[in-house]
């Protein structure tokens, strides 16, 4: 099952700089592990060790943001394709202070 | 360096002013490679906080999508800040996954000039740049209205040497 997986200019040292990957999996998580079994180190830049979607990357399968769909429990079918772009977000007080209103940004970064 | 039309500094300046005192946040595109900063494309802060801006994924996957079919990239990134310097904070360092970009930051928090800086961010690590004017020649009493970062001699109006 081939799934076409855009790589943003950060995540490429993990591709060869490659900016199409392709990979399989039923869900998107299956994906992440096959990707990283050639890509070594991808799948710890886009899910946490906790287990959850990064929140420093936006994932969509096709035209949709995986948050909507499950996120790594988002099912994939053949000829699906993903991309993966860094989420643009900031702002100028400390992440402390910034649950944000959807507390989707609460959490510090990891490995920073 | 950043090198940056003065009508389009004139652009990011009137959205930040606009959305004022919620952060405002968008993109200027150019040919990817080239270091230009050419289309400025206002975005949506979906957190519509004082404190906080993020794109809205489904706009982003629009813009980015239409900037790979037009063979450009997001050549700067900028947002404001509505009551503290123009300095990347911790969680804009954070955030920053386009290491190729120009992070452009204006203050807003004096209401009658604007601090504007560019930064890049890369690995964690920012570096200030100079931020070059081009055609400030048009209007040159216009662009000092806005106070460069802390040390205006670092500003090159009229790009000389180019």
């Amino acid at each position: 099952m081939a799934i076409e997986v855009r790589i943003p200019t950060i995540l490429r040292s993990h591709t060869g700089g490659a900016k199409i990957v392709e990979g399989a999996g039923d869900t998107l998580g299956d994906l992440f592990t096959d990707l990283d079994s050639r890509h070594d180190g991808l799948k710890g830049r886009l899910v946490t060790d906790t287990g959850a979607l990064h929140r420093f990357v936006n994932v969509y399968i096709n035209d949709e943001d995986v948050r909507f769909l499950g996120a790594l429990e988002a099912k994939l079918n053949d000829g699906d394709s993903v991309t993966i772009l860094p989420a643009v977000a900031g702002g100028a007080l400390g992440f402390a202070a910034v649950a944000g209103p959807r507390g989707l940004r609460a959490e510090p970064p990891a490995g920073r | 360096m950043l090198s940056i039309d003065r009508a389009i500094v004139d652009a990011i300046v009137a959205h930040a002013r606009r959305d004022h005192p919620d952060e405002a946040c968008g993109v200027v595109a150019g040919p990817a490679g080239s270091d230009l900063a050419t289309r400025h494309i206002p975005m949506e802060n979906a957190a519509r906080s004082m404190t906080f801006y993020e794109f809205d994924s489904m706009e982003q996957l629009r813009v980015w999508r239409e900037m790979d079919d037009r063979d450009e990239a997001p050549v700067v990134i900028y947002h404001s800040h509505t009551a503290t310097e123009a300095y990347p904070s911790r969680t804009d360092v954070s955030f920053a996954g386009e290491p190729d970009a120009h992070y452009l930051l204006v203050s807003t928090r004096e209401p009658d000039s604007e601090e504007i800086r560019s930064f890049r961010i890369v690995a964690g690590v920012v570096t200030e740049e100079k931020v070059c004017i081009l055609d400030a020649g048009v209007d040159p009493h216009a662009v000092q209205s806005y106070m460069f970062g802390q040390s205006p001699a670092t500003v090159d109006y009229e790009c000389s040497g180019r």
